[in-house]
């Protein structure tokens, strides 16, 4: 297929047959990993900035070590050290980035909304790695590309995904995604944590893990924002961590071959055992290297890359 | 002395459309109303052939943001842009900055109203000092100054005991009390309508009950000392069925809704465009269903726009940045047209819930065309087809979620106190 897009917002937007073509585009761009240079020419003299109002560690890095082994220049841009302190907007620091050069500009904010305000604003390309409560199509996609390369597939399985749904834009692009590529989502959690208008997405809602993880291919455990306990949305993390936190027993309730995940940063002990978190199941480090190949397929599409040869 | 002539004038007592003869004399009251009236020397002729002729709109919840807030509008600016909008009369909310709490502030909103070619001001004060709801702001000093209700719209009277008092209290000046109804913690920081379009779109959602638990908070106030009680922009299908049910009681309860609450819903936020960002949010199709409903059945007599301009950069932010609040003065009319074109609420209904609805429930004069009455008429074609085109506009600001709208019928001109104050 011929990609036609500008900008990656969500996996809302987007349809099966070009979520497949990101995928399939990544699973080509990883094997750059196996060579002894780990860098090709694709998108030399190409300017990617990173512009993130929050924290990261792993989006961060990984778009910033896609863009450099595609040979693009990379950029950090970081609110608390820029022009933002002296109360610069989106839209401004934006264009200021795009007049500078920027063909891509990779934004994470804590606002629902704010990349797709950027690339209403801008020409160049806006990679959303991010915003609020609403989508993180990047995680999405390497979720989704890491249980393809598993299972061969995504039509027809099971996909749990635990924890906090409301809060997580994490759950919501793999909501989208995997809906539209044919699994089965089950999400599970609290029902103040997982309101039961979730449904509308596409997914199943059940408030039961045991009875969530009956037969399922892949878990997928959400990272548990602890201050969500102080503003009553829980009882305690204890209570939590006995109804919601994956242990081995529990896991023994889904598929032998079932895929354990977790987007990372993870709370050992309160939504993930470490010894689950560790186990032969997870697939957690292969997601986040996934992540890497993910993203150098979105910036090699989004910036019409130069053909790449992989064998 | 004006005579405006082959007009089709609303008789409210019919609820018709009649083609008749407007004689206005020079002391600004209608002096004659009836058929093929003689044109007299030196009078002014307006000729009105084809186009409704019916008692002057009132909004009765505007913020025209003076004193305080003039990058965003000014009285001058708000009372021409009613007046573009159709509007003989406004009445402006109290969160200026200072608040309008004391007479004085009163006093300086009526000194700048005078003088400007446009709607008549009414002035609302402060429930509350500040709006801080603490204590109760100076009514007596306010009406003795002009004030003709009280309000902390913007903000709830969250303390149950203070709203208690400032209904005992506005009873002796026989002063509606407009409340603003949303409970502040349930509200949470919600920046929309909470429900599956707020979850889809990642922005925290503010529930239906955050309105209909502080409605019901202030009917059985008011019921409880028979006090009179007006509630402002109703949003939800529960708080119209609480309204209902109060009249039927014989509560002393009004209520009104906004153009955009009859219109839109919460889908409209998809694309994150800040002007639909209002409180009470755009809610949920079966709420708007409701609004229309409540109107056609009386339940809600008073359409306002609660026209709240903001500059066009403050609404060009994240949208969980964007000030609350869009501008309504000059769509409302072409808008809520849509729905009589559509055949969804009755021409009657609509003139009656712009007129005579605020009339009664701020009980001042208004809402009907008779000899002797002041001679406050808005003159309107019904079948203009138009763009709404925010370029256009007097009022300061743009932040309307109407731009774009091809709508049918506007204002074609105002006249208020016997003078054209605007013409198209």
């Amino acid at each position: 297929m011929v990609w036609k897009r500008k900008d990656l917002l969500g996996l809302r937007d987007l349809s099966a047959v070009e979520i497949e073509h990101i995928l399939d585009t990544a699973a080509r761009l990883k094997g750059i990993f196996d060579r002894p240079v780990r860098k090709v020419p694709a998108l030399r003299s190409k300017a990617v900035f990173t512009l993130f109002y929050e924290a990261s560690t792993r989006t961060r890095s990984s778009f910033d070590a896609a863009a450099k082994m595609l040979s693009a220049d990379t950029y950090a841009i970081s609110p608390s050290t820029s022009s933002v302190t002296k109360g610069e907007g989106l839209v401004d620091t934006v264009l200021n980035l795009e007049a500078i050069g920027a063909d891509a500009i990779i934004i994470r904010h804590s606002c629902a909304g704010a990349s797709e305000m950027a690339a209403g604003t801008v020409k160049c390309s806006v990679l959303n790695a991010g915003d609020g409560m609403h989508e993180h199509p990047t995680q999405g996609l390497l979720d989704m590309f890491t249980i393809r390369e598993k299972k061969g597939s995504l039509q027809g399985l099971k996909v749990v995904i635990v924890g906090d749904i409301l809060h997580s834009r994490v759950a919501k692009s793999n909501i989208w995604g995997l809906c539209k590529c044919g699994a089965e989502v089950v999400l599970c959690g609290p029902p103040t944590l997982l309101p039961p208008e979730m449904a509308a997405m596409g997914a199943t809602v059940e408030y039961d893990l045991d009875r969530a993880l009956e037969g399922a291919d892949v878990v997928n455990v959400l990272r548990l924002q602890l201050e969500r306990q102080a503003k009553g949305l829980f009882p305690s993390i204890g209570e939590y961590s006995c109804l919601y936190g994956l242990d081995a027993d529990r896991l023994r309730r889904a598929k032998p071959d079932a895929l354990l995940m977790h987007p990372g940063p993870m709370n050992r002990g309160v939504e993930i055992r470490g010894d689950v978190a560790d186990g032969e199941r997870s697939v957690i480090l292969e997601q986040v290297r996934n992540g890497v190949a993910v993203r150098m397929a979105l910036l090699y599409l989004l910036l019409g890359g130069a053909e790449v040869a992989v064998d | 002395m004006l005579l405006i002539r082959g007009g089709e004038v609303f008789d409210a007592d019919s609820g018709v459309l009649k083609r008749t003869d407007i004689l206005v004399g020079d002391d600004g009251l209608i002096a004659v109303i009836g058929p093929d009236l003689e044109a007299g020397p030196g009078m002014e002729i307006f000729e009105a052939d084809g186009l409704a002729v019916v008692p002057g709109l009132i909004d009765m919840h505007v913020h025209l943001r003076e004193p305080g807030f003039v990058n965003k509008e000014d009285i001058r600016s708000g009372l021409e842009a009613a007046a573009a909008g159709g509007f003989t009369a406004v009445m402006a909310m109290p969160n200026t900055s200072p608040v309008c709490d004391n007479g004085a502030i009163v006093r300086y909103m009526y000194d700048k109203a005078s003088g400007v070619d446009g709607a008549r001001l009414m002035v609302c004060g402060s429930i509350s000092k500040g709006l801080q709801g603490k204590e109760l702001a100076l009514m007596g000093e306010m009406v003795e100054a002009g004030a003709v209700a009280v309000s902390d719209d913007g903000r709830t009277v969250m303390n149950a005991e203070l709203m208690r008092l400032a209904l005992q209290y506005a009873g002796r000046f026989d002063l509606p009390v407009i409340t603003h109804c949303l409970d502040e913690e349930l509200a949470g920081g919600g920046a929309m309508h909470l429900g599956p379009v707020s979850l889809r779109l990642g922005l925290r959602g503010i529930p239906g009950s955050a309105e209909d638990i502080i409605v019901v908070r202030d009917i059985l106030l008011a019921e409880e000392i028979g006090a009179r009680l007006h509630i402002a922009h109703v949003s939800t299908l529960r708080s119209a069925e609480l309204v209902r049910q109060a009249a039927r009681r014989g509560c002393r309860v009004t209520a009104e809704v906004t153009p955009h609450h009859l219109t839109l819903t919460d889908e409209a936020v998809e694309g994150y465009d800040t002007s639909t960002k209002v409180s009470p949010p755009l809610r949920s199709e079966a709420d708007r269903v409701a609004m229309i409903k409540a109107l056609n059945d009386g339940t809600v007599g008073v359409i306002a726009t609660d026209h709240a301009p903001h500059t066009v950069e403050e609404k060009a932010v994240e949208y969980d940045l964007a000030p609350f609040g869009l501008i309504g003065l000059e769509t409302a009319l072409p808008v809520l047209l849509t729905l009589v074109h559509s055949g969804t609420v009755s021409l009657e209904c609509l003139l009656t819930a712009m007129s005579a609805g605020p009339a009664a429930a701020l009980g001042v004069t208004g809402g009907r065309l008779a000899t002797g009455l002041p001679a406050d008429i808005t003159v309107i074609d019904l079948n203009e087809e138009h763009t709404i085109d925010p370029a256009s506009f007097r009022s300061m600001a743009r932040n309307t979620p109407f731009a774009g709208w091809k709508v049918k019928g506007r204002a074609a001109a105002t006249i208020v106190g016997g003078k054209v104050v605007f013409r198209r």
